[in-house]
């Protein structure tokens, strides 16, 4: 007969290798870790949103404020629509903020870029799901070449 | 023509030797196998090769991730592209190191135990003391060792490398400052369970079974003395680390090559 003991640690050895495929499959592979700390959602409609990816990192003044959470499309008129997850502590931002699509460094990785706006009287702070209405698609390189190279004559 | 005779004599004891690492496998594996009776055995084994590895695959895998993210994100720094180390660790670590390192530690740590064992059994003759009271030392030494082998050098590579990206993590986001979603996120959009972990699972075993089939096929044809003993755990090391290295090429040829 083998002893408890060695049972127990061969099962510790086996559960321990499930574990990393379990982390192989999940973390690594596919998406399936949440951020910590409380967030909001807010929404944004943009034309093209270039390679912006689930996860990406939103940032004002290149602080982290918040991941990229969802990425889909809108049925009726087929715009991309991007689910903004905000940590809760940078709350209240005015209605006239606009959101944009930028790109770090010239082949980086994109990422939203966030520039509040105004708030004076009547103008109200979005919501948790509100869209923000002003947007800014991704810069693809590619467009620009192809206008540079229609534009010249 | 001595030259001839030579070449001749070569040729004809490395297939004899090729000959009865396959009939040792066959009848170890494939003939009679007794799932039941063996069940304790495999378990005793599973631990001596399997558990008592661990602390070296986790300790390399650590320090492999670590250092694999600190080259890479000296290069990739220079291009703007420092949140590409997601990627570059995991799959380095994934496709290649994983299932190599971990076969060339196995074959240290484990196939050379392996050989010496079944060599010091073959010396002071419990193999044919075994065969005198009718118990096969096919299926009560070969065949749980084999296994054990099988079993756990898969389990020992997917350890190597879901450690090794953590210590990647470690270096890359808390110390050189990698944004932690990006180190992540970019690493889920490239890695593809399919193409990228499960290929490396199926090198990881057949890393298993070559390493552990030399490493038994040569304790149990080792020459019995001290010296020969000696021998054959230094070529254990040798031939199965050569595999490796040589077998990697083709599968990875096969697997990633177009």
């Amino acid at each position: 007969m083998t002893s408890r003991k060695t049972e127990i640690m061969v099962g510790l050895f086996v559960s321990l290798a499930v574990a990393a495929l379990l982390i192989l499959a999940l973390k690594v592979a596919n998406a399936g870790i949440t951020g910590n700390g409380e967030t909001y959602e807010l929404k944004a409609k943009f034309d093209n949103i270039g390679g912006l990816k689930v996860r990406s990192p939103i940032k004002l003044g290149g602080v982290v404020i918040g991941r990229v959470g969802k990425i889909s499309l809108d049925n009726e008129n087929y715009t991309p629509v991007v689910t903004l997850e905000i940590s809760a502590e940078y709350k209240g931002f005015p209605e006239t903020t606009s959101v944009s699509i930028l790109t770090s460094g010239l082949l980086g990785e994109q990422y939203v870029g966030l520039q509040p706006g105004f708030s004076i009287d009547g103008v109200e702070p979005l919501e948790p799901g509100d869209y923000i209405p002003d947007t800014k698609s991704a810069l693809v390189l590619e467009d620009l070449i192809g206008q540079f190279l229609f534009n010249r004559d | 023509m001595d030259w001839f005779a030579q070449l001749g004599n070569k040729t004809l004891s490395g297939l004899a030797g090729l000959g009865r690492a396959s009939s040792l496998l066959f009848s170890a594996l494939v003939a009679r196998p007794q799932p039941v009776k063996m069940f304790p055995l495999l378990m005793k084994q599973l631990y001596v090769v399997g558990v008592q590895s661990l602390l070296i695959v986790i300790v390399s895998g650590a320090f492999i991730g670590m250092v694999l993210a600190l080259q890479a994100y000296t290069v990739l720094v220079d291009y703007g592209a420092e949140e590409s180390l997601g990627p570059m660790v995991a799959l380095s670590l994934l496709r290649e190191l994983g299932p190599v390192v971990t076969a060339l530690l196995f074959a240290g740590r484990a196939g050379s135990a392996l050989t010496a064992e079944i060599g010091l059994m073959k010396a002071t003759e419990q193999l044919s003391s075994l065969e005198m009271m009718a118990v096969d030392p096919m299926r009560r030494v070969i065949a749980p060792r084999l296994w054990a082998g099988l079993i756990s050098m898969p389990l020992l590579a997917l350890i190597f490398s879901a450690v090794g990206i953590l210590g990647g993590q470690v270096v890359g986001v808390d110390w050189l400052g990698v944004d932690a979603g990006s180190y992540w996120s970019v690493m889920q959009s490239a890695v593809e369970f399919n193409k990228d972990v499960l290929n490396g699972v199926i090198k990881s075993i057949v890393f298993a079974f070559v390493v552990t089939w030399i490493a038994v096929f040569k304790g149990y044809d080792c020459i019995p003395t001290s010296e020969g003993m000696g021998q054959a755990t230094t070529q254990t090391v040798v031939y199965s680390s050569l595999a490796v290295l040589g077998l990697d090429f083709v599968l990875t040829a096969l697997m990633f090559g177009n």
